[in-house]
């Protein structure tokens, strides 16, 4: 039936068409019919383009405007307020750029719309000119690649010697995290696929005894203001650990241990009652409301209240479940995240707890 | 068949009547270069209304993830069951749209149209060099589509690890349904699209070299040969890398090999496989993939320097620079890949270099763009449909080159690496820009390919459509990457925080369907103008460039008699003398077939 509505509704569509040329050609039987632009096509086409550039400011302004609370918190991690200085440098100078750009560009083609009377001036070459806009780029891109670098290089100078830093491996699979602490020793035991086993999901190496301490949890805890390293490991295909709120993202590669630092400065209690957030979540949960409402009536369950915690979440495509691939992170004050983690076992006490049973 | 040099002056036309031609030598196995290019065409067309059908689908998915359209059921048969789409199925989707408009659309239906069409045209030549190579192509091309398209109904469904297929998710059909028999068909198919693809620029290559009429310097090349010429060159280069890429990958998936794959995992089971890595087979898909984006970038550029400096009747601005950018880029294309693995887990100082390169690129980017707005000024901007969608070009070039700053920087890259942000400044930048391209192309050369005229008021409903439709999709699509939300979520209702994204996620499906509503126009205009369109005359926009010297009629050599002598550049419009007329009293365009006249320079542009 509904392949057979289809059909008849493109049937339709068809002849509304071939209707609607009909009308085309024979309101044009008298006029101008060579189909190349006249004057007055230039100048309403001319005209429109002036609109057209209003349209795109106007739609730059509204989505600044209205999306403004799209835009990430401040950021949640030491290196992020660099990040986000040059994001905002980088920003302000596109949007200059791109208003400026499509402003000529619009308005040059309302103003020089053809008529038939006019001339085009023979303007072949000027090498001023053309010297004059490649070094412009030229010297604002190299102030933006020289601070890039100096940034990135930062970011990704991972010194395990500097400081105290925390060690933690992040572990993907298909469709889940885990964290690895490295206990006391803040050494990771040696693992690898080859040995999981049983409990042992994660492949530790059970004669190394560097793994015994280790303890593995499904959330992630981070002491603030303590620089964390990540060391990732994943079981089965590509995943990406993506931490938006720490501008933090490395792939997770299996046969390799790929690294991300970070230090994290604001808690997540901190996080949750930042002015953004209680108007974002307030928000979030209205919307949730009005679901919810949809919901019940259609005798589902209603929608749990959101508070906002900090997650990390898989960013490369792995399969039918890569959308809901997630894992909370929570950032604490260091006694709060000792507490945490002294009720977490370890990897040592699991094993005994397995070969008791 | 002889194809002759542009210099042979005894080659009458006469040799080329008398060929038998039967209707397949005619119309199917044709190695007529301008019949060839209409195969390209029509056959790109139909690829890219499936690969538009497939994101209208997908699109829908993300504007309302609970609700369920029976359209699902009908379109994806057990994957849409009562109107739900399954999550696999959205994957495959993605995957095929993406490989289907880079590849199939943008790659072969652009390119191959249009360096079919224009090269021998535009050159003075009677054909490609090798007509036979140029046949071949175009069937492996066609054999390529046939089996991706078959690949959509492969029982596991089809390859569906994104366009990029990385291992080992492309690899390992435990790991996704969609890497079982559809992934085989999707190597094969684009194994033989890369053979084609290789046919195709080989011979484009050739053509310009030697092919060239007397006169016709390659300073004097119009820039959409140049811009053909070039990116045949990157194509040379960089597709044999993709195809040893998919052999390795095919090694992997069917022979045992580990070329990528090392200590896996999976359902309960460990994979003997040790020592591969993914981040090669990143390394050699990137190695294609860049140039790809300007394999698939320059023809458009070429047909709108051409098509702008015809319509604003003036010269295109700085023929030099435009050449000069277009090496540039073609040259940086090569060697900035890494710009796509940041977070890939590649050496750190490797990201140092590639930012440095990528962001070089935006010089020569930006040279064009602003000798494209300098081109515009003081012009007599005549506004065909093909004019339009040139500005629009230059428009969307710029809106989407610009926010590749923030991408081609390894630090920004970070956080928006992989989110929506990505999506919005890729589709804007090569996809809608390359299409523009194709459109202008199309409405531009359509007199030449088909003797008619397509309706020019139906063209600026067209453009109009599109225009406001691509920005509305694209535009606030940034924004939802800048929230964090990343592509090839089958939805994202799983994450709360993005709960206030819906709206805008309707809004972008909503403006998402209405230009794909507008494109409907395109192909009512394209079809019926095919077979009513009003009859074209030899030169209906009043250009310079050689293909306008043929006769309307299709004829296999394209000139009747002797191939024309080129004696000045392509870009005489509103030429004056010194006493401020029209170097041809009364026209503003001088043909690059009519000599100096009296007094008059040759511009050494």
């Amino acid at each position: 039936m509904t392949v057979f509505l289809t059909l008849v509704v493109i049937a339709l569509f068809g002849i509304t068409l071939w209707q609607m040329s009909k009308i085309l050609k024979l309101s044009q039987a008298k006029t101008d019919n060579s189909q190349v632009a006249n004057d007055k096509d230039n100048n309403l086409q001319g005209k429109l383009m002036l609109a057209f550039v209003i349209f795109l400011y106007l739609l730059t302004i509204y989505c600044f405007v209205q999306y403004d609370s799209y835009f990430l918190p401040e950021s949640a991690s030491e290196h992020g307020v660099d990040y986000d200085r040059l994001m905002l440098i980088s920003m302000v100078l596109i949007m200059i750029v791109q208003i400026l750009t499509q402003g000529l560009l619009h308005f040059f083609s309302y103003k020089y719309r053809g008529k038939k009377e006019n001339k085009a001036l023979f303007f072949a070459d000027n090498d001023k000119l053309e010297f004059i806009w490649t070094i412009i780029p030229v010297i604002v891109l190299a102030g933006l690649i020289i601070y890039g670098l100096f940034t990135w290089t930062d970011i990704m100078n991972i010194d395990e010697e500097d400081g105290d830093p925390l060690i933690v491996e992040l572990y993907a699979y298909q469709f889940d995290w885990r964290a690895r602490y490295s206990g006391e020793d803040n050494e990771l035991g040696k693992a690898n696929v080859r040995y999981i086993e049983g409990i042992n999901t994660l492949g530790l190496d059970v004669s190394d005894t560097y793994g015994k301490d280790d303890k593995i949890t499904n959330e992630l805890h981070l002491p603030v203001n303590r620089k964390v390293i990540f060391k990732m490991r994943s079981q089965d295909v590509l995943h990406s650990a993506y931490m938006p709120f720490f501008r933090a993202q490395m792939n997770v590669v299996p046969g390799m241990i790929t690294e991300f630092a970070y230090t994290p400065t604001v808690t997540s209690e901190e996080m949750r009652n930042s002015e953004f957030m209680v108007e974002k979540v307030a928000t979030i949960n209205k919307i949730r409301r009005e679901k919810s409402k949809k919901l019940v009536a259609a005798g589902d369950e209603a929608l749990e209240e959101y508070t906002f915690e900090y997650y990390l979440l898989c960013n490369k495509i792995c399969g039918v479940s890569h959308y809901n691939m997630q894992m909370k992170i929570i950032v604490e004050s260091e006694e709060d995240y000792k507490a945490w983690l002294k009720t977490q076992p370890t990897f040592g006490e699991q094993l005994s707890a397995q070969a008791s049973n | 068949m002889s194809v002759t040099q542009g210099d042979n002056h005894d080659h009458d036309h006469d040799d080329h009547g008398h060929h038998k031609e039967t209707f397949i030598t005619k119309y199917i196995f044709s190695q007529d270069h301008k019949m060839i290019s209409k195969q390209y065409l029509i056959t790109g067309l139909i690829m890219g209304i499936i690969g538009i059908a497939m994101s209208l689908l997908f699109r829908m998915q993300l504007a309302w993830p609970d609700h369920q359209f029976t359209i699902y059921e009908i379109l994806l048969g057990k994957f849409g069951e009562d109107g739900v789409m399954d999550p696999g199925i959205y994957l495959a989707l993605v995957t095929i749209h993406g490989t289907i408009m880079v590849f199939f659309v943008l790659t072969a239906g652009l390119s191959g149209t249009f360096s079919n069409l224009l090269i021998p045209l535009q050159i003075g030549a009677r054909d490609m060099a090798s007509g036979f190579l140029n046949m071949i192509s175009y069937w492996l091309f066609f054999l390529s589509s046939v089996i991706m398209v078959l690949s959509l109904f492969a029982e596991a469904g089809p390859a569906s690890a994104g366009w990029t297929i990385y291992p080992p998710l492309s690899a390992l059909p435990q790991a996704i349904g969609g890497s079982g028999t559809g992934m085989t068909l999707w190597l094969v198919s684009m194994a033989i699209f890369i053979a084609s693809s290789l046919l195709g620029s080989l011979n484009y290559v050739v053509t310009v070299i030697n092919l060239r009429t007397k006169g016709m310097s390659m300073t004097r090349l119009p820039l959409t040969i140049w811009a053909f010429f070039v990116t045949a060159i990157i194509g040379i280069v960089s597709f044999p890398v993709l195809l040893s890429a998919a052999l390795l990958l095919i090694m992997d998936r069917s022979f045992g090999t580990s070329f990528y794959l090392s200590d896996i995992y999976i359902q309960g089971e460990v994979l003997h496989n040790q020592g591969g890595s993914p981040v090669l087979f990143e390394h050699l898909f990137w190695f294609l993939g860049h140039p790809e984006v300007y394999i698939v970038l320059l023809p458009a550029l070429g047909i709108t320097s051409e098509i702008i400096a015809t319509n604003a009747r003036k010269p295109i601005f700085g023929y030099r620079a435009m050449v000069a950018s277009i090496l540039a880029i073609a040259f940086l294309s090569t060697i900035v890949w890494g710009h796509h693995m940041f977070v890939s887990g590649m050496n750190p100082f490797l990201g140092s270099v590639f930012t440095f390169t990528t962001l070089l690129i935006a010089i020569p980017s930006a040279v064009k763009a602003f000798n494209y707005i300098t081109t515009l000024w003081k012009g007599n901007l005549q506004f065909n449909p093909a004019m339009l969608f040139s500005i629009g070009l230059v428009s969307t070039f710029i809106t989407g080159g610009l926010t590749g700053i923030i991408l081609g920087d390894s630090t920004l890259d970070i956080n928006v690496h992989d989110t929506y942000f990505v999506v919005a400044h890729f589709h804007l930048v090569m996809g809608i820009s390359a299409l523009y391209g194709l459109f202008a192309g199309v409405y531009h050369w359509f007199p030449k390919m088909y003797g008619k005229m397509m309706n020019k008021n139906l063209g600026y409903v067209h453009f109009w459509i599109t225009a406001i439709g691509a920005y509305g999709v694209f535009f606030p699509m940034h924004f939802v990457g800048m929230a964090g939300l990343p592509r090839r979520y089958y939805t994202n209702s799983n994450f709360p925080y993005f709960d206030d994204l819906t709206d805008t996620n309707v809004l972008i499906t909503a403006f998402a369907i209405f230009a794909a509503a507008g494109q409907l126009v395109f192909l009512y205009n394209f079809i019926s103008s095919i077979f009513y369109g009003k009859k074209a005359v030899q030169n209906p926009w009043k250009s310079n460039t050689l293909e306008w010297t043929t006769p309307v009629e299709h004829m296999h050599g394209n000139w009747p008699g002797e191939i024309p002598h080129v004696h000045r550049w392509p870009y005489d419009y509103s030429k004056t003398n010194e006493n401020g007329e029209y170097v041809i009293a009364g026209q503003d365009f001088v043909s690059q077939i009519i000599p100096l006249q009296e007094g008059e320079e040759e511009m050494h542009h």
